[in-house]
């Protein structure tokens, strides 16, 4: 399936992750195996409950798994968050207001000790890399919400992580708005080579972006399908009337339909 | 204009309410008098009578802005009977009190959010110190300090202001530093950001709404704070002591001038913080 040599970034073998709550213990994730290769765009698909969001939490040190093991780059996820091994991007843009729009881009590169000299050069990077060019004097207010989580994932690539984790980042957006950024998110993909980790409650979404979708399933969170898209790296919008892409989403659909059968 | 319209239309409906209380109130002294010298007064003889007594109840509107105006532009401002200049001492102060009341609020509300045992074992008796009538505390503060030898009344003054402002200041603090969400600080988190950074990034700039806001409460308490401070006997300098002279030696001219003095130290104090408030907005960013 590999159309070149991988390697593998992010693995988990026998991963279980179980909630303390007031109702007792909650299962998470059960019995997690995923490998995902250097260069690869995995998409988590499945309903609320499924744990893709733990999944993608656990990989960044966000959360502790009770049993299983995983790696990332080799090292521990809380190593790997300690080397800045990934940049995150959540559901809302999350932009401090009180910080323009290149102030939020260079709040991580501060905290990471990067000079003055780099910040900015970094800055104007990722802002044309985003297509923001021109707007890092604003204010997060001044932009659309499109712009704005445009914004942020502009501050996650700013200090060059290898793995993007992104938690539904275009869940709030409208539709329109939200097929601009898949096709961007696409491009940037392909200018930058990153690992990319995509939580979605969109097959559309899915599909279109991912190189690898897995399918998940609540009550316990488990993969109940994993699929590597066929599809090719260039993929325009129109991609999504084709055979293979309609043959994709069905099996996904399905996945997710099994998954809802065992409740 | 259109601003201005209501609030000078309550200010006129007060005035009005005003003038017919000190003709109410100051009519008892015009019949006794006339009472003594065997006549009799119409109500219209009476009504100017009330209006420019030496020792009114209730000196009427004009006689107080004479009096304040006098208090404010009739002498030297370094004279004793000048009302700037007892307004100094109650603003010098005042201003003290705040600077401690905001400092002490500051580093609580700080102590509060970061460790979990200051919460449980401070914050219920910042809460319990409030209830406490400060005109009980203040002349044991006085006594105290200068048991420990501390001339003078601008230590004490400063401390019974600062136990009026830091009270504000703390608890919009706790609030405002405990603001940002989950998701905030997991973003944080994931850039290995260390205590002291995700306090200085994001927690504090965070706050600063909810800081000025308590402001405006903490310099407005800050000058009660002094103004009680400066009641206790003894006091001869301030608005708080000039009150409660001319209330003790039967001048109410003098104490209502003081109290309109007060009036528009608060005010000004107030528009000061409130125009510092603004240009702090005006760099964090928030929509004209």
């Amino acid at each position: 399936m590999k159309d070149r040599i991988s390697q593998p970034v992010i693995e988990a073998k026998g991963l279980n992750l179980v909630f303390q709550t007031a109702d007792g213990p909650v299962q998470a994730l059960k019995d997690v195996n995923l490998t995902i290769n250097q260069g690869d765009f995995v998409s988590f698909i499945g309903p609320s409950g499924c744990g893709k969001t733990t999944f993608l939490r656990a990989i960044a040190a966000l959360e502790q798994p009770t049993s299983g093991t995983l790696t990332v780059n080799g090292m521990s996820p809380d190593e790997a968050r300690r080397k800045r091994a990934y940049g995150y991007v959540f559901q809302a843009a999350g932009l401090y207001p009180w910080r323009t729009i290149a102030g939020n881009i260079k709040l991580p590169l501060e905290i990471m000790g990067f000079s003055k000299t780099e910040q900015e050069e970094r800055t104007e990077r990722v802002l044309e890399l985003v297509e923001l060019k021109g707007f890092g004097k604003k204010f997060p207010w001044q932009l659309s919400g499109g712009m704005q989580q445009r914004a942020s994932i502009a501050r996650a690539l700013a200090f060059d992580a290898d793995i993007l984790l992104m938690d539904e980042p275009f869940g709030a957006l409208d539709e329109i708005v939200r097929d601009r950024l898949n096709e961007e998110t696409l491009k940037l993909w392909a200018r930058t080579g990153k690992t990319i980790g995509f939580v979605t409650h969109s097959i559309p979404e899915a599909v279109y972006l991912s190189t690898k979708i897995v399918v998940m399933s609540p009550r316990p969170g488990r993969i109940t399908d994993l699929i590597d898209s066929p599809l090719p790296k260039e993929r325009p919008l129109d991609i999504r009337d084709s055979r293979d892409f309609i043959e994709i989403a069905h099996r996904v659909r399905e996945g997710l339909r099994a998954g809802h059968h065992d409740e | 204009m259109t601003r201005a319209l209501p609030v000078l239309t309550v200010l006129i409906g007060l005035i009005v309410i005003w003038y017919a209380a000190a003709v109410w109130m100051n009519s008892t002294w015009v019949y006794d008098q006339a009472e003594r010298a065997g006549t009799t007064v119409t109500f219209a003889e009476m009504v100017p009578q009330t209006m420019s007594q030496d020792r009114p109840l209730l000196p009427p509107p004009h006689q107080v802005g004479a009096e304040l105006w006098k208090g404010l532009f009739g002498q030297a401002i370094t004279s004793k009977r000048s009302l700037v200049y007892h307004g100094y001492v109650t603003f010098k102060g005042t201003m003290m009190g705040f600077g401690l009341g905001i400092i002490t609020g500051v580093l609580l509300a700080m102590a509060i959010v970061r460790f979990r045992v200051m919460d449980m074992s401070v914050m219920p008796w910042a809460i319990i110190s409030q209830t406490i009538p400060i005109v009980a505390l203040a002349p044991m503060i006085i006594t105290l300090s200068s048991q420990l030898g501390l001339s003078g009344r601008e230590v004490p003054k400063a401390i019974i202001a600062a136990y009026l402002s830091f009270f504000p200041v703390l608890v919009s603090m706790v609030k405002g530093l405990r603001s940002p969400d989950q998701m905030q600080l997991d973003l944080l988190k994931t850039y290995g950001a260390s205590d002291a950074a995700t306090f200085l990034k994001l927690r504090l700039p965070a706050s600063m709404p909810y800081f000025f806001a308590s402001l405006k409460v903490a310099v407005a308490a800050s000058l009660v704070g002094t103004i009680v401070g400066e009641l206790p006997t003894g006091a001869i300098e301030g608005l708080g002591a000039r009150m409660l002279i001319g209330s003790q030696f039967g001048e109410p001219l003098i104490m209502w001038a003081s109290l309109f003095a007060s009036a528009i130290l608060a005010g000004l104090l107030i528009l000061v913080v409130g125009i510092v408030e603004r240009l702090a907005q005006k760099r964090m960013g928030a929509p004209a």
